[in-house]
C-alpha cells in the first residue's frame, strides 16, 4: 500500500471465510479458551443457545487479517475494539460463512479509522468493529 | 449466587510472566487465519523491524483472558461461567507483541453494573513487557445472564 493515497470510503478489503467445527476446536486450543458451548453440541443447548457457536475473540480475529494483508504489517494496527452483537452459528456438518468487508471510515495525520462490517448468514455478527492503523509515510 | 459488585475498582498483583513463543505465535496465527509471513517467518518480521515472529492484533487476548481468571474463577466474585456472554473486546497496542516477550500482567475491575437480570463486567489488562514498559491494554466486557433468564 506504501505510496497509494488513502481516502475516506475506500474498501480495503472483502473476504468470506469458512469457520467450521474443527476450526473452533483449533482456536480453543491455540488461544487457551476451552468453554464448551464451543464445541458440545449438548452443552450449548442447555445454557440456551442455538448450538454451538463460534467464539467471538475468533470471529475478531479472524476479521482483522483483511486489514493487516493490506497494511503488510501487523504492528500497524495501533487499536482494535469490536461489540459481539449475534452470535455465529457453526452447523456440523458444514461450515459457517463469515463475510467481512473492511472500509476507509476517517483519516488523520498519519493514521486512519477502519471500519469493518461482518456477517454471518445475512446478519451483522459484531458492531463498532473499527481498528486505529497508522499508514506507512508516502 | 449474585455477582460481587464490590469488586468494583479491585486492581489484582502483577501477574507471574507469560513467556510468548515463537511456536505459539504461529499455532494462533494459524487459528485465526492470519496467513502475513512476519506471523510465522522470523526473517520476515525482521525485515519490517520486528526481533522475531509478530502476533496477530489479537493474540493478546490469550494473556488477559489468562489473567482475567483470577476475578472470573474466584467463587467469591460470583460470575457463573456458564452463563457469560463476551459482549465487548478492544485493544490498544502500544507496541505489537512479538516472540520472546515475557508480559506481566496487572488486572483491573473497571466496573460491574446490573440491570433487568443482567450483569455487565467491564475488566481491563495492562501487559508490560520485561523492562517495565507498556506493551497493550485489552478491556473486555462480559454479560452474564442472572438466574431464571
Amino acid at each position: 500500500m506504501s505510496g497509494t493515497p488513502v481516502e475516506v470510503g475506500q474498501v480495503v478489503g472483502i473476504r468470506t471465510v469458512e469457520v467450521s467445527r474443527a476450526d473452533l476446536v483449533h482456536y480453543a486450543g491455540a488461544s487457551g479458551d476451552r468453554n464448551p458451548i464451543h464445541w458440545n453440541e449438548r452443552l450449548a443447548r442447555e445454557v440456551g443457545l442455538p448450538g454451538v457457536i463460534a467464539h467471538g475473540m475468533l470471529t475478531m480475529g479472524v476479521a482483522i487479517n483483511v486489514v493487516v494483508d493490506w497494511l503488510g504489517d501487523p504492528g500497524r494496527v495501533l487499536e482494535y475494539g469490536v461489540r459481539f452483537t449475534r452470535p455465529v452459528e457453526v452447523p456440523d456438518p458444514g461450515a459457517a460463512l463469515v463475510t467481512i468487508t473492511a472500509t476507509v471510515g476517517a483519516v488523520d495525520a498519519g493514521t486512519a479509522r477502519v471500519d469493518l462490517v461482518v456477517e454471518a448468514a445475512g446478519v451483522k455478527v459484531l458492531a463498532k468493529a473499527q481498528a486505529l492503523v497508522s499508514l506507512p509515510t508516502p | 449466587m449474585p455477582i460481587d459488585a464490590g469488586y468494583a475498582g479491585r486492581a489484582y498483583p502483577p501477574t507471574a510472566p507469560y513467556l510468548v513463543g515463537r511456536e505459539h505465535v504461529r499455532d494462533f496465527a494459524s487459528a485465526v487465519g492470519a496467513t502475513h509471513p512476519s506471523h510465522r517467518d522470523p526473517e520476515a518480521a525482521r525485515q519490517i523491524g520486528y526481533a522475531d515472529v509478530v502476533a496477530p492484533p489479537t493474540f493478546a487476548v490469550v494473556i488477559a483472558q489468562a489473567a482475567e481468571a483470577q476475578l472470573i474463577a474466584d467463587p467469591a466474585a460470583g460470575i457463573d461461567f456458564s452463563r457469560v456472554v463476551h459482549a465487548e473486546e478492544r485493544f490498544t497496542h502500544h507496541r505489537p507483541i512479538v516472540a520472546g516477550d515475557e508480559i506481566t500482567t496487572v488486572l483491573h475491575v473497571d466496573s460491574i453494573t446490573e440491570r433487568a437480570g443482567l450483569a455487565m463486567v467491564t475488566t481491563r489488562c495492562e501487559l508490560v513487557d520485561g523492562a517495565g514498559r507498556p506493551v497493550s491494554t485489552v478491556v473486555s466486557t462480559l454479560a452474564v445472564r442472572g438466574d431464571g433468564t
